[in-house]
């Protein structure tokens, strides 16, 4: 007996101090988020109480009616008393619980009254965020570093990384103090969009625009990921949201309305000045040299992570592009398949999400690198026409 | 009708033995035989579907992609989830209702032998087809096992191949389930009401109904798939009027029951067991098939609690919460009335009582956390954490696989005729405890702090709870080596079982010899009538 | 209950393995084929199906007319025959779900109505989508196309059907009473009801096709017309085919008044075909 006591009271300390460093779910930094924080923990111990209870009249009976003990057997089987109360009383205990719970789910369902629109779009594997209040919009990708790490057999220490996979190139930028309504959507499949801080998560289901919203309460940075598998790389679509206050986003998006922040910018940091490739650009005429080298970095974080960054593909799931006709063939088909993608299958359109220059050079790219030597170069003219 | 005819197959099989050679395995109609193959059957997958958790637990060992590719890692998750739940516990299930329905109700065989016979042959072929798929061009199924669209459609060349696998077993289990059911209406032993059947037979009755009313669900939610895929509806399509949501309800329309599925038997199986390791006849016996019934009706209108943060509208969102709080009052009912039937009893603790106490105790953790998830606002966070994860894994291996366990300990004198080897019985139990819950309760730390499920690489916080869980994942799978050795042997030979096996057994299983003759029955037992 | 001790138990059975096998060879080659490979493998495997069929039920059969069965087996074999039928119905109340899901919730919230981001979802991504039913979503996949008017064909064929009904009861009523040769007649006509049925609705799908752009790819309107029709159509010719074996079944002298296990199962089938056409005939076609 004492000896399993001690064992369960040592596991006890051992869950509490589990539950103290950084184990359990976040108090987060909304109303929303902490009302959830308190459920859980209610929930919890009601679970807690319960399983203890029943658990020492079990154990009780187990040392105390044994055979070894000399017990011998009751014959009672049957009691439509106790049956009622053990029906009854759980029933009661539900019912308590049952109602702070939906007076939470109710305000977790109020988006009404919001004062700043992000719609939030969800990609094979990176999140776009449109500002609809500002015209601002750009994509979200995880950390160029990070995604060098994460390869199988990379060598790389990723212990080094302090947020290991929760880093990305753009982070949202949102204000503190006001109600945010965010717009949840797909290109392509399902994601989910979670920020534990703000206990804010909500499905992206292509074709239709799920509601949720937040009011941040306190600055930082907070994290999250994409919680619903979307496929190859569902485990590396972070979120990054920077809380600001309200004078800083406000010139946040004075500094950067109504541009596009862009791949070959990437690394910009929220807050820094964020230049979109100028339209001008597209019409001179661009060196191989210049392609090529914008290319790689567009090909490394747009494409690789399905074509791989060997151009090798996966086969069966992702074509190579090492060697692929389409890629070595003529210009029409090979611009067309990356802007306007395929439907139905996993390769997307990348008009909206890439600029005229970006598509030019990643395109090139694919027609003069893993030994695919067709020696020509794709102007961003010819893309700015498609327009 | 002739009645020399029906005279004369009065006394057709009693003389029969088992026919000799491998035909007997492949050819048989005796409930016993094909009982053992869905045992065995389930038991191989077991260790594959096992090895599929070990490739997973394996990645996890540390942060970093160290072993396998991500859409392998995907595929791994999908296939092992599909092989353990079709492939090991229901069979197993199966298996066990083959052998012990028709000796625990007094018949002579299964109603439908050779539909029997179909129902066993088609899962050896079902899942060579599905097992198939991880290697052909692309891979296996990748999409989780629940196979949401649209991700599900993006699926390689083996996506045709795993719809058709699961049309398949379905056919396996509705015929299976029928037979089951045939075999309780109309098999009994004369004068056996109902209400005197042991527990195990309600239960399976009950999972048979479940079973028939859902599985043909899934078949259709696969079916729509299959033709949004090659035929070009639009079902999960919104740009022509469909919605990817809608596959989700229709898929947890089916999945919630067969959760349950895979509970409901366990439940017969600890109601068998408790009462004979505690000497004193099992408590509240109507209660606890009432409440087996409500939990069965309750599973029906739950399903969308798998589904909170699709978006729904908010009187669903709060219907689906307040239905599935409910579950857990008959759950609670028949947790309360297995303690009851250990009070005041005279309990040992051979090794099926063992399974059986793990059972109760590790099964009501999971359904408790399993009541958390039911707290929509809480599940908003939990969703598709390393929290659900824990949940479900607290109720299905200690749980499902548990019970199957015990059973396999309880019955398996009966089976052979031998006793299996009691210290190293124990020695499995506990071992198998302890890693268990190494392996599987740290889950809930990782899904708290924010681990999503179905990732090959997570971030360093998670570090040291996952290298943790992959130990208790190895230890956990090598020790069901140990199982495995313990059956063998005592199937080999060991001391003789005596017929009664157990001191305080009740049943008629108990009443013939062991190991139980090819035949029994075939006189139906006298004391009902 | 009687005494199971003359219970039926056949000692082997060989045409299970053949059936595995034969399922087996269908799927994979199903699946083949699906991957634009050939139909050779599928259309052996259906072969093998369908002499599987013939050797199962032909030695049911025999044992039968030799009188193995005791009235014991009898209502095993109805048990069975009840919750399979049970389990097509649960099968199309999937295509059923998936039609009601698609008229209640998708549609209007596609057009904006609903609560949550129904109003979103119209105005950014779909707006100028009105929901009507039927309809073939906001992009209008596969074109413009007519809806199927109830009018016409769809109502003959209800005609028909029901009709079926009735004359599959007159058949049953007739081997009640021991007329086997009127049992043959009228499920003759019962046949032949389902066959032509079977014709229409093959010359309705051409209809379809040919004249209302009306396709498997028109949307959800097109899916769900499809897929409902289509399993349906899939139970007629197969309910047809068994109550053809069935008549001629009749023609060789089996049944008798009381033992007629595999017409009534025969009728029953029917009958649930029948059942679903009318909720097809509402659901689909007029409402
Ligand atoms: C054997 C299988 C099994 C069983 C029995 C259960 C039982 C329960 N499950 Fe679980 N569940 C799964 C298998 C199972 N589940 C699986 C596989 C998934 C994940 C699927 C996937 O996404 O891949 C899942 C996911 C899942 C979710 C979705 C989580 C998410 O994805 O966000 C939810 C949410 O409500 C849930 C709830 C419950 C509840 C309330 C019960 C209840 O039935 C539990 C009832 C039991 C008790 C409560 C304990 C005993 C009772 C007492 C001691 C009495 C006193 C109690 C009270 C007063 C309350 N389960
Ligand atoms: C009955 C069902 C069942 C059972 C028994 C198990 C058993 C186990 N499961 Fe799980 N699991 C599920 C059902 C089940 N699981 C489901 C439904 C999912 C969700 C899938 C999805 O998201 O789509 C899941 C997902 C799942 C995950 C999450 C994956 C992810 O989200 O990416 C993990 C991770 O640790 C895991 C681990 C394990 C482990 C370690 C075991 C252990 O208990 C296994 C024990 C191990 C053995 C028995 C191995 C024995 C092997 C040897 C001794 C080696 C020798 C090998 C050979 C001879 C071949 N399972
Ligand atoms: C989400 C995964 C994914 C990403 C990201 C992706 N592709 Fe693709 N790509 C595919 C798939 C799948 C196909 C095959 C489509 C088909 O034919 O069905 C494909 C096909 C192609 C082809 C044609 C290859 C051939 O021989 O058929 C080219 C060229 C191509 N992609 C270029 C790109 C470029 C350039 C990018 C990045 C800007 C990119 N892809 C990003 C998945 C992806
Ligand atoms: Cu996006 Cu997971
Ligand atoms: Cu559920």
């Amino acid at each position: 007996m004492s000896l399993i006591l001690r064992v369960f009271v040592a596991a006890m300390l051992l869950v509490s101090i589990a539950a103290c460093t950084g184990n359990n779910m976040p108090v987060g930094v909304t109303p929303i988020s902490k009302e959830t924080y308190g459920l859980h923990m209610m929930i919890f111990w009601v679970c807690c109480a319960i399983g203890a209870a029943v658990f020492a009249v079990m154990f009780y009976s187990m040392f105390m009616h044994r055979k070894s003990k000399g017990a011998k057997p009751a014959d009672f089987h049957e009691s439509t008393l106790v049956e009622i109360i053990w029906t009854a009383v759980p029933l009661v205990i539900l019912i308590a619980v049952a109602i702070p719970a939906a007076k939470t789910l109710i305000a977790m369902e109020d988006t009404s009254d919001a004062e700043v629109t992000i719609k939030v779009t969800g990609y094979q594997w990176k999140w776009q965020y449109e500002y609809l209040d500002s015209g601002i919009s750009f994509f979200s990708t995880l950390d160029a570093e990070h995604n060098v790490a994460r390869q199988v057999g990379s060598g790389v220490d990723v212990s080094k990384f302090d947020n290991y996979l929760k880093e990305v190139d753009n982070p949202l930028v949102l204000p503190v103090g006001k109600k945010i309504r965010f717009l949840h959507t797909s290109a392509d499949v399902i994601h989910s969009w979670w920020v534990p801080d703000f206990a804010v998560k909500k499905d992206a289901i292509p074709g239709f625009i799920n509601e949720n919203w937040a009011f941040i309460e306190e600055e930082g940075t907070y994290r999250g990921k994409c919680t619903e598998l979307c496929g190859r790389d569902h485990g590396f679509m972070p979120v990054v949201v920077e809380a600001v206050s309200a004078e800083k986003y406000d010139a946040w998006v004075a500094e950067n309305s109504p541009a596009k922040i862009t791949i070959a910018d990437s690394g910009a940091a929220a807050g820094a000045a964020v230049t979109a490739t100028a339209d001008a650009d597209d019409d001179r005429e661009w060196q191989m040299d210049e392609l090529m080298a914008t290319g790689e970095k567009v090909y490394n974080q747009a494409c690789a992570s399905c074509h791989q960054v060997d151009g090798k593909g996966l086969a069966g799931a992702f074509p190579a592009i090492a060697g692929s006709a389409i890629a070595t063939g003529d210009h029409d088909a090979h611009i067309n398949i990356v802007y306007a993608g395929k439907p139905g299958s996993a390769m997307a359109a990348f008009a909206a999400q890439l600029s005229n220059t970006e598509i030019a050079s990643v395109l090139t790219y694919q027609r003069n690198a893993f030994g695919n030597n067709v020696g020509d170069t794709i102007q961003p003219s010819a893309i700015k026409a498609l327009r | 009708m002739s009645t020399a005819a029906a005279g004369h197959h009065e006394h057709d099989h009693d003389d029969h033995g088992p026919a000799k050679g491998w035909t007997r395995w492949l050819f048989t109609t005796n409930h016993k035989d094909i009982g053992t193959l869905y045992l065995w059957f389930s038991l191989v997958m077991f260790f594959i579907g096992g090895g599929m958790a070990l490739i997973i637990r394996a990645e996890l060992f540390q942060p970093g992609l160290q072993l396998v590719d991500p859409l392998f890692f995907n595929s791994m998750t999908t296939m092992h989830a599909l092989v353990m739940i079709f492939g090991v516990v229901m069979p197993a299930f199966v298996g066990l209702a083959n052998w012990m329905i028709p000796m625990m109700i007094g018949g002579p065989d299964m109603a439908l032998p050779r539909l029997n016979n179909w129902s066993f042959w088609i899962m050896p072929f079902a899942f060579t087809l599905l097992l198939s798929t991880l290697f052909m061009e692309g891979g296996g199924p990748a999409g989780g096992w629940t196979l949401y669209a649209p991700l599900s459609l993006q699926g390689p060349d083996s996506f045709a191949f795993v719809i058709f696998a699961i049309h398949f077993m379905g056919i396996s289990s509705v015929m299976g389930s029928i037979n089951i059911v045939a075999t309780i209406f109309n098999m009994r032993a004369p004068g056996m009401t109902l209400m005197q059947m042991p527990l195990f037979v309600w239960t399976w009755l009950i999972t048979a109904y479940l079973l028939i009313a859902v599985i043909p669900v899934l078949a259709g939610a696969v079916t729509m798939l299959l033709t949004d895929r090659f035929f070009g509806t639009s079902f999960f399509n919104a740009a022509g009027g469909g919605d990817p949501v809608m596959y989700q309800h229709i898929f947890w329309f089916f999945g919630h029951p067969e959760v349950y599925i895979l509970i409901l038997p366990a439940f017969g199986i600890i109601s068998s067991i408790i009462p004979t390791f505690a000497r004193k006849p099992l408590f509240g016996y109507a209660s606890m098939v009432y409440a087996t019934g409500s939990i069965a009706f309750l599973s029906f209108i739950v399903w969308a609690h798998h589904m909170f943060t699709v978006g729904m509208p908010l009187a669903g969102e709060m219907f689906f919460m307040f239905a599935t709080m409910m579950i857990s009052v008959p759950t609670g009912v028949k947790v309360f009335n297995w303690i009851a039937t250990m009070w005041r009893g005279s309990m040992t603790f051979e090794t099926p009582m063992l399974f059986a106490i793990g059972f109760l105790v590790m099964f009501t953790i999971g359904g408790l956390s399993g009541l958390m998830l039911a707290i929509t606002p809480a599940d908003i966070q939990y969703h598709d954490t390393y929290f659900v994860v824990a949940h479900f894994h607290y109720v299905l291996v200690p749980g499902a696989i548990y019970s199957i366990m015990a059973a396999t300990y309880y019955w398996l004198p009966k089976w052979t005729g031998n006793m299996y080897d009691e210290k190293w019985g124990k020695i499995h139990f506990w071992v198998s405890t302890v890693f268990l819950n190494v392996l599987f309760f740290p889950m809930h730390f990782v899904g708290l702090a924010g681990m999503p499920r179905r990732i090959p690489d997570y971030s360093m916080q998670f570090a040291d709870w996952n290298a943790v869980a992959t130990i208790g994942a190895f230890g956990f799978g090598f020790s069901q080596l140990i199982f495995v050795w313990v059956v063998l042997k005592c199937v080999k030979g060991g001391e003789k079982a005596t017929d009664e096996v157990w001191e305080g057994a009740e049943g008629l299983e108990w009443t013939v010899p062991s190991p139980a003759p090819y035949h029994t029955f075939e006189k139906p037992p006298a004391q009902f009538s | 209950m009687s005494s199971p001790s003359s219970y039926y138990i056949p000692h082997e059975a060989k045409w299970p393995i053949v059936g595995s096998v034969a399922l087996f060879t269908f799927f994979y080659g199903f699946g083949t084929l699906l991957n634009g490979g050939t139909w050779f493998v599928m259309a052996a495997g259906a072969a093998l199906l369908v002499f599987m069929m013939v050797g199962w039920f032909g030695e049911v059969i025999s044992e039968s007319e030799n009188g193995a069965y005791s009235a014991q087996v009898d209502v095993s074999f109805r048990m069975s025959m009840m919750w399979f039928i049970f389990s097509e119905v649960m099968f199309f109340a999937a295509f059923f779900g998936a039609l009601f899901y698609a008229r209640t919730f998708s549609g209007p919230w596609l057009s904006g109505a609903g609560e949550g981001g129904a109003a979103a979802t119209n105005a950014v991504l779909w707006s100028g989508f009105d929901y009507v039913w039927p309809n073939n979503g906001p992009e209008k996949l596969g074109g413009a196309y007519k809806e199927m008017s109830w009018l016409g064909l769809p109502l003959i064929n209800t005609i028909l059907l029901l009709t079926s009904g009735v004359t599959c009861t007159i058949a049953h009523h007739a081997i009640q009473a021991g007329d086997r040769a009127k049992m043959v007649r009228w499920l003759l006509a019962t046949c032949l009801l389902g066959f032509l049925f079977v014709g229409l609705q093959a010359f309705e799908y051409y209809e379809a096709y040919a004249h209302l752009n009306l396709k498997m790819t028109t949307g959800i309107y097109g899916s769900t017309f499809f897929m409902l029709t289509g399993f349906h159509g899939f139970h007629v010719c197969m309910g047809a085919i068994i109550l053809l074996i069935v008549m001629f079944r009749g023609t060789r002298k089996h049944f008798s008044a009381t033992n007629h296990f595999a017409f009534e199962a025969a009728a029953w089938y029917w009958h649930f075909v029948d059942v679903v056409w009318l909720g097809l005939f509402i659901f689909v076609y007029i409402l």
